[in-house]
């Protein structure tokens, strides 16, 4: 799936330079830069607790990084909550899914960001018929929108919480194993959309534990250990075996050849 | 909708026999709590060999629940955010104590304005008001910002406005009251036949232009809709609820005595043969009110759903970017202010601030909000759920109570209910998957 027409001369879509961030005494990210130009999956790859979701979470405003900058198309911008993330159009797929189980699917798609009627009243409708539409692009078998999402399914969760990134027109989408919780044909849809965000240009930071998946979704991956970054390589370029290597050993296969 | 009880689906397209409940789309639990509580109804209407549905026990039923039913409505935003509220009895005490003193002793003597001056009763509600949000929204600062357990704060927020109400009158009983002020309490201020049937036929307008208004908007946007005979049959149940009400209250007549004195009080001499109905009470007014305006917080209003939103899931609504600790914040003081609205239906109604007033009301406040369906777990909850479980507790309270039975055992027995109305609850869940 890698793409060699992803033009890498140009501003990189989002570029995190230099981010640190400490929890006590344990560095969890520690002087990491990474980048992702339009069109393009990077892959961030690294073994639990390598710091892989503390670094997203720093672009997501869920965290506040202790160093380091964010540049958005060049210029460095400042994410210090989620609603500033949401203002540059960074959007996030949580791997817990981030959904209010007790809430419709409308209710969780439009949270935080309520579509309301000119007396400031929720207008449920509308987020219902809004909701509709986007849900018949993305998933096209979703019928329940007026249940609470606990009694959906994992697949029906995810194009829920896909749908949430979508329909806000996300230029930088921050997927944190999206199918870590699918089944085969589930995961199948969720790598079809990834292929289509990313021909609409957007720019996609794919946390990811799947190598084989990796190899196939990834134009480039990132990969973390100790909250270090290892090297980043083009998936193209490298075997899946080096990819290991560079998860478990933090060997950077590059740097072997030198 | 937001309020998690519809237990299906009505657009789900491979359903070509509904139910009769189906068609109606009435949530089942209701009709549950509605049905026990006429099942009290009955019961003690049989044992007290009608006394339990006359006219005059059903206005002292109501106007004993306003109280509690009023705090219940605050407590289930708390619950639903996962907390809880053990201070909304003693926050009553203390903003009753404030507004006694300040209507018998400050306004007079530091304003100069007369004993029974128009001016007494508003000023003293609304400082009251501000006395009960500002505290109210102390211990959700304290809960939101600093971290410190809901359970924690209110438990000591109970130690500490208990006496501080305690304190500012010196242990001592404060009244009679201002007149206005006690018009609140229920007997003393209620609309009249006339009015009370002016009232119930503007809620009943006010309730079809809901149901309908509703029914428009879901076909604007080509949603499915149900049946008309269903929504009629709602609306007629709806309807006959609400004028079924108003004639009870209506039917209880005012007694000759007092009739004669009201008349004597204007300088007129009874007609032969006058009588008058009490018709609804100014504090069941307000009840009725502050259960509109919370239900329309808790549906129609972004308040609303973020905390329902942050009940459901904390994660998920922070990184949706809402703030949750404002929000804290936000319900602790909707709390505070509707315990003040509280402390003056039941400071009013004893015609006097004592210091036990809202002694074990927030036990009673919780268990209301928990018979009404509201779950300690977080984000599930009903305004009117639990009101109905405040009206449930009074009944069988005021019912025992009637049949003889002593105050130990009913306190036993609405225990018992408490604790077997959550078993039930947790079955109906667990059978319908809500």
């Amino acid at each position: 799936m890698a793409d060699t027409s992803i033009d890498r001369s140009v501003t990189p879509l989002c570029e995190m330079r230099d981010m640190q961030k400490a929890f006590g005494g344990i560095r969890a990210v520690d002087h990491v830069t990474v980048n992702v130009y339009p069109g393009e999956v990077v892959g961030i790859l690294g073994h639990n607790g390598a710091g892989k979701s503390v670094l997203m979470k720093m672009l997501s405003g869920a965290y506040q990084r202790d160093g380091g900058q964010i540049f958005v198309n060049g210029e460095e911008v400042q994410i210090n909550n989620p609603r500033d993330a949401r203002a540059y159009n960074i959007e996030t797929i949580y791997q817990t899914l981030a959904l209010a189980d007790n809430l419709d699917a409308a209710s969780n798609l439009f949270l935080g960001r309520e579509l309301t009627t000119r007396l400031g009243f929720l207008d449920d409708q509308s987020m219902e018929s809004e909701t509709r539409k986007i849900m018949s692009r993305l998933n096209p078998n979703f019928r329940r929108y007026s249940t609470p999402v606990a009694g959906l399914s994992g697949g029906q969760r995810q194009s829920v919480a896909i749908a949430r990134a979508v329909y806000f027109d996300a230029k930088i989408l921050i997927m944190d194993e999206p199918t870590a919780a699918l089944g085969v044909e589930e995961t199948r849809m969720v790598a079809e959309l990834i292929g289509e965000l990313k021909r609409q240009g957007i720019g996609i930071f794919l946390i990811d534990h799947d190598i084989h998946q990796v190899k196939q979704l990834c134009d480039r991956a990132s990969v973390m250990k100790n909250g270090r970054l290892v090297g980043t390589v083009n998936v193209d370029e490298v075997t899946e075996d080096d990819l290991l290597g560079m998860i478990i050993l933090g060997k950077n296969p590059k740097a072997e050849a030198a | 909708m937001t309020e998690a009880t519809t237990s299906h689906d009505p657009s789900e397209p491979a359903r070509n026999k509904r139910t009769l409940f189906q068609n109606l789309e009435i949530d089942t639990r209701l009709l549950g709590m509605i049905g026990a509580f006429l099942l009290i109804a009955i019961v003690f209407n049989i044992m007290t060999e009608g006394r339990f549905l006359t006219p005059r026990n059903v206005f002292n039923l109501t106007i004993q629940t306003v109280s509690v039913a009023i705090m219940a409505t605050g407590m289930v935003f708390v619950i639903v955010t996962r907390h809880i509220d053990l201070s909304v009895g003693a926050l009553l005490a203390t903003v009753s104590a404030t507004m006694a003193v300040t209507q018998t002793d400050l306004l007079p003597t530091m304003l100069g304005l007369e004993l029974g001056s128009p001016l007494i009763a508003p000023i003293t509600i609304l400082f009251g008001a501000i006395v009960g949000t500002i505290i109210g929204a102390f211990h959700g600062y304290l809960i939101g910002y600093l971290a410190i357990p809901a359970f924690i704060v209110t438990l000591g927020g109970l130690f500490v406005w208990r006496n501080v109400a305690w304190h500012i009158t010196s242990g001592q009983t404060v009244g009679p009251l201002d007149p206005q002020f006690v018009s609140l309490g229920g007997i003393d201020g209620t609309l009249g036949e006339t009015g009370s049937w002016v009232f119930g036929a503007l809620a009943a307008l006010f309730t079809l232009y809901l149901l309908f208004g509703a029914r428009r908007r879901k076909v604007s946007h080509g949603f499915p809709v149900k049946p008309i005979w269903a929504e009629i049959l709602i609306a007629g149940v709806a309807l006959a609820a609400i004028l079924g009400f108003v004639w009870i209250l209506n039917s209880y007549d005012i007694p000759d005595r007092r009739l004669e004195r009201m008349f004597a009080a204007r300088g007129e001499v009874m007609p032969e043969g006058y009588t008058a109905g009490y018709g609804v009470p100014l504090s069941v007014l307000l009840l009725i009110i502050v259960a509109a305006a919370m239900m329309v917080v808790a549906q129609r209003t972004r308040l609303g759903r973020y905390i329902f939103a942050a009940g459901g899931n904390p994660e998920a609504a922070a990184l949706s970017g809402i703030n949750t600790r404002l929000l804290t914040v936000k319900v602790f003081a909707i709390v505070g202010f509707l315990c003040a609205l509280s402390a003056v239906v039941a400071s009013a109604r004893l015609n006097f601030h004592s210091n036990d007033v809202g002694t074990l009301d927030e036990l009673r406040v919780i268990a209301a909000a928990v018979i009404g369906g509201t779950a300690l777990s977080g984000g599930i909850g009903t305004i009117y759920g639990a009101i109905l479980g405040a009206l449930i507790m009074q009944s069988l309270q005021s019912g025992m109570a009637m049949v003889g039975v002593e105050a130990p055992y009913q306190n036993i027995v609405v225990g018992i209910v408490l604790v077997l109305a959550v078993f039930i609850d947790i079955v109906y869940r667990k059978r319908t998957g809500v």
